[in-house]
């Protein structure tokens, strides 16, 4: 199967046309966030404090890299557990998040804000840090510095491979996935 | 009394850690290897192919080869007629650990439980000590992510659940675990014991080499069945779909309390860096 090129920050445009399934390449700008940076960062939209940085349209990478050796643009920087990020997204979304990339399974509330406000989950592959490095041309950390690897960055990525995971029509590659290979396994 | 310095302990320690970090162990290619080989599923297949890629990349780029560089754990096996001198083992560890995580440029992920500050050295290494005979120290590491950790249980069943409920209660966990864990993983089952005993040797029992038999054919036998119920399940690489969804399945049973049956599943995730070195 192709695979389909795709720019950050996303459009509806784009979005509506994803599908479960389908391998992407994402270019462009991205933001990384997880478990304690999604708290603050929902702490100030409940507070109506300006996040540091426009949500609209952006991508959620949930990553915390390791450290760069001098000389490199990141470390290696592969995804992180989604689901510890289920509390926050909805939030997210419903304020203009258009993406998140992580690995494994979400929660019905995530499910349901994809589909209400036309968002995209993608599945990059866990233990796979080195390699998707390679994707990542720069990275700045643009707020929470104290959080050390959590802090949030942005990336300039190119090529960045993922996979739809749940799409605006509500599918779940984990369950047709998983569905379709279900006592396949012959010894 | 043979007496090693605790700055070769450390020094080991912290060599251990920073090689593990960039290079998978043979035993985890290979099994990796095979896996790729066996699955079927086009996506499962286009993971695996990444999976090895990303080994080559880490071992010629000296890049961990995952963001989790996880929690140190060690299994420490002290010989009677060996001795450290300077600091006390535990801190020796600690020391190595220390340097490792520092110098090798990984992820510090240990944090306090409640205000979530990262401690920022990633110590406190958990360390299990055995005494032995010999004099000798035998240090075995593996860096434990927190994906597959997560998504690992402990049940203290009753007697009368059996072998069978074992078996289920392990497919059970797989079920749930789904893709979280980073599939394919390792399986480490610990049978008997007590409550935290048990979820010691299933830890421990990761560290047994893939493709290595059980020596005892009824937990081997066990082992063989659930490997199979697990790759019935469809999960596969990266949870997309497959039947490559455990590379292994290793038991460990202990004797246990007369009233008891506790048994402990150790999720750990592809990227199974394990290593030792006997000093």
């Amino acid at each position: 199967m192709d695979k389909i090129k795709i720019t950050a920050p996303l459009s509806d445009d784009i979005i509506l046309k994803l599908k479960t399934g389908d391998e992407v390449l994402i270019s462009g700008t991205i933001y990384t966030a997880r478990d304690q940076a999604h708290f603050r960062l929902v702490k100030l939209i409940e507070d109506n404090k300006p996040l540091p940085f426009n949500l609209q349209g952006q991508i959620i990478y949930y990553v915390g890299p390791t450290p760069e050796k001098p000389g490199e643009v990141i470390g290696s920087a592969g995804p992180t557990t989604s689901y510890r990020m289920d509390k926050y997204a909805p939030i997210l979304i419903k304020n203009g998040l258009k993406g998140m990339i992580g690995k494994g399974k979400r929660s019905a509330e995530v499910k349901e804000a994809i589909k209400k406000y036309k968002a995209v989950y993608f599945g990059a592959i866990g233990g796979a840090g080195a390699l998707i490095s390679k994707a990542i041309k720069s990275s700045m950390v643009i707020a929470y510095d104290d959080l050390l690897s959590e802090a949030v960055r942005r990336l300039t990525v190119e090529d960045f491979p993922a996979i739809v995971v749940n799409d605006v029509y509500g599918g779940d590659l984990y369950e047709e996935g998983r569905q379709k290979y279900e006592n396949k396994y012959n010894k | 009394m043979r007496v090693i310095a605790s700055e070769e302990i450390s020094n080991a320690v912290k060599n251990l850690i920073i090689n593990s970090s960039v290079n998978l162990p043979e035993d985890t290619y290979k099994s990796l290897k095979q896996a790729f080989e066996k699955e079927i599923s086009g996506s499962g297949k286009t993971v695996l192919s990444q999976i090895l890629l990303n080994a080559e990349v880490a071992k010629t780029e000296l890049k961990p080869l995952c963001q989790d560089t996880g929690l140190a754990v060690f299994f420490v096996e002290v010989g009677k007629d060996v001795a450290v001198g300077g600091k006390n083992l535990t801190d020796a560890i600690n020391d190595g650990t220390r340097t490792g995580y520092a110098e090798g440029f990984l992820r510090k992920s240990t944090c306090d439980p409640l205000s979530r500050k990262n401690i920022g050295n990633n110590t406190p290494a958990i360390i299990h000590y055995e005494f032995t005979d010999g004099d000798k120290i035998k240090i075995m590491y593996a860096a434990k992510g927190g994906g597959s950790e997560n998504m690992s249980r402990l049940k203290m069943m009753r007697p009368s659940d059996g072998k069978d409920g074992v078996i289920d209660f392990v497919v059970e966990t797989m079920r749930e675990a789904g893709p979280n864990p980073c599939p394919p993983n390792i399986v480490g089952v610990g049978i008997g014991g007590n409550f935290e005993r048990s979820a010691i040797i299933a830890k421990k029992a990761l560290f047994r080499k893939l493709g290595v038999k059980n020596g005892d054919p009824e937990l081997a036998e066990m082992e063989s069945i659930i490997f199979e119920k697990v790759n019935n399940i469809g999960t596969g690489p990266m949870g997309f779909g497959g039947i490559c969804t455990v590379l292994g399945v290793h038991i460990i049973k202990e004797p246990c309390h007369i009233a008891s049956f506790p048994v402990a599943v150790n999720i750990e995730c592809h990227s199974h860096r394990h290593s030792e070195i006997t000093i």
